[in-house]
């Protein structure tokens, strides 16, 4: 499951630095931006079935790989 | 009496948030106090105007019934369609304030309408995402009435609000809040008062609207612009320093705008509050539904659009004149062409270079000014 949220998260965000640095802070990086973001919670319904919606989250609590990972996870 | 506007108000205001103070000293909840003191306020502000008040209760009356009665609704039907109603329903007393005086019908409307708007159709959009099953009805009259923000903002969010209602603050924590209040009320006084005053007194008001030349442009953009920046900042940052005495920590509006690196930049930086209301509720909706019903060839296509129609949308929010509406839609293209631009290579080469951010602030900053000068109406006179 954490293998599938990093590739959908390399994907979208076009870098696998996403799983090099499991803390880099996606939106100050510019490496998520408002599309990427959108596309990310698509895909994650879409592929994962992980469904977050999109002010469900405070910016703060899924801005890195790992807290993304342990947001999703923490939800189940 | 307008809020924040003069010595009278804030001598009141401050004679009522001692007993506030003194709640929050003693380490006790300052949540029905905070209410009480709302609903005192709101009647300084309105008790002079019939029109207004009953305006503001028929609104009250109906976002309620809209807020709780979908809250039923949503447990058994989920239709997209249940959602518009309610979310044109919320704004129906808005959009009368608007436009009702182009079909010539009684002028009706209250300070604040626009804000209170936003906060509605928040709760009412986080219902249909099941993010919101149930607000009681202290919280929900709090939340709407708070009335640090109720003029002009900041725009909160109703979770994030009713869960700093509900903390319970120690007397250590609270004398924090107080300090870091304090201190934003004496900076946003600064900001308004002072500076903001003495650019309109000193350099804007000196500046002839009769006749344009370049040079008098000029000035007049630049001069309204921090003028715009130390009025609004300075407003935030009061209602913000006031809300944290009443134990809530309402969000920035501000971030030293005028430094922004590029468009995208300025509006995580410039009333951000609203910017990311819109962002969240109009931009990501939009974007959202076109990629996963396939309305559109390629994302970036939805994504272009989406930005031309919430920032035309944030535009119009601000008033009818057409030179409202065409500073949002300058800001859309501003935003279109900057990310079109940032997916090139060459900007994937220069974005680290010293020279290039420096150069790219500088001419971010004029063309936000440039905005301005459009926002204020100077062009259209």
């Amino acid at each position: 499951m954490k293998e599938k949220i990093l590739d959908i998260l390399e994907n979208v965000c076009g870098t696998d630095e996403v799983k090099q640095n499991r803390d880099i802070n996606l939106f100050e990086e510019g490496i998520l931006d408002s599309l990427g973001f959108i596309e990310l919670l698509v895909e994650l319904e879409e592929k994962l079935k992980i469904k977050i919606d999109p002010t469900e989250a405070d910016r703060s609590e899924i801005d890195t790989p790992n807290k993304l990972i342990d947001y999703i996870n923490n939800k189940k | 009496m307008i809020p924040y506007s003069d010595f009278y108000f804030f001598y009141i205001m401050f004679l009522l948030l001692i007993p506030a103070i003194i709640l929050g000293l003693m380490g006790k909840q300052i949540k029905y106090y905070g209410l009480f003191v709302s609903l005192v306020v709101l009647f300084l502000i309105f008790g002079n105007s019939k029109q207004q008040y009953e305006y503001l209760i028929l609104f009250y009356l109906v976002e309620l019934l809209l807020v709780k009665s979908y809250i039923l609704i949503r447990k058994v039907f989920g239709n997209r369609w249940i959602l518009w109603l309610m979310i044109i329903s919320s704004l129906a007393p808005l959009l009368y304030t608007k436009f009702g005086k182009m079909l010539n019908f009684k002028a009706l409307g209250f300070l604040g309408i626009s804000y209170l708007s936003f906060k509605a159709v928040q709760m009412i959009i986080e219902i249909y995402d099941g993010l919101i099953t149930n607000i009681n009805f202290v919280d929900f009259t709090y939340f709407m009435i708070f009335f640090p923000t109720i003029s002009s903002g900041p725009i909160d969010r109703s979770r994030r609000f009713m869960e700093d209602t509900s903390k319970k603050l120690t007397r250590r924590e609270y004398v924090e809040y107080l300090g870091e209040g304090l201190w934003k009320i004496v900076q946003g006084i600064t900001y308004k008062f002072l500076i903001a005053y003495y650019i309109d007194n000193y350099w804007l008001r000196k500046i002839p609207l009769k006749h344009h030349t370049f040079k008098l442009g000029l000035k007049y953009m630049y001069a309204y612009s921090f003028y715009l920046f130390f009025d609004f900042a300075g407003y935030s940052l009061i209602a913000i320093g006031v809300s944290y005495i009443l134990g809530i920590k309402t969000p920035e509006n501000f971030n030293m705008p005028f430094i922004s690196k590029d468009i995208k930049d300025f509006w995580k930086r410039w009333h951000m509050t609203l910017s990311f209301w819109f962002r969240d509720f109009i931009y990501t909706r939009f974007v959202m539904a076109s990629l996963k019903n396939k309305w559109f060839k390629n994302k970036y296509i939805a994504s272009y659009i989406g930005y031309m129609i919430t920032m035309g949308l944030m535009g119009l929010w601000h008033g009818t004149e057409n030179f409202y509406i065409i500073y949002g839609l300058y800001h859309g293209f501003l935003i279109v062409i900057t990310d079109y631009f940032q997916r090139q290579k060459f900007y994937k080469k220069v974005k680290n270079n010293l020279f290039w951010k420096i150069t790219s602030t500088i001419v971010t900053f004029n063309l936000v000014c440039f905005g301005f000068l459009i926002f204020s109406g100077y062009l259209s006179k």
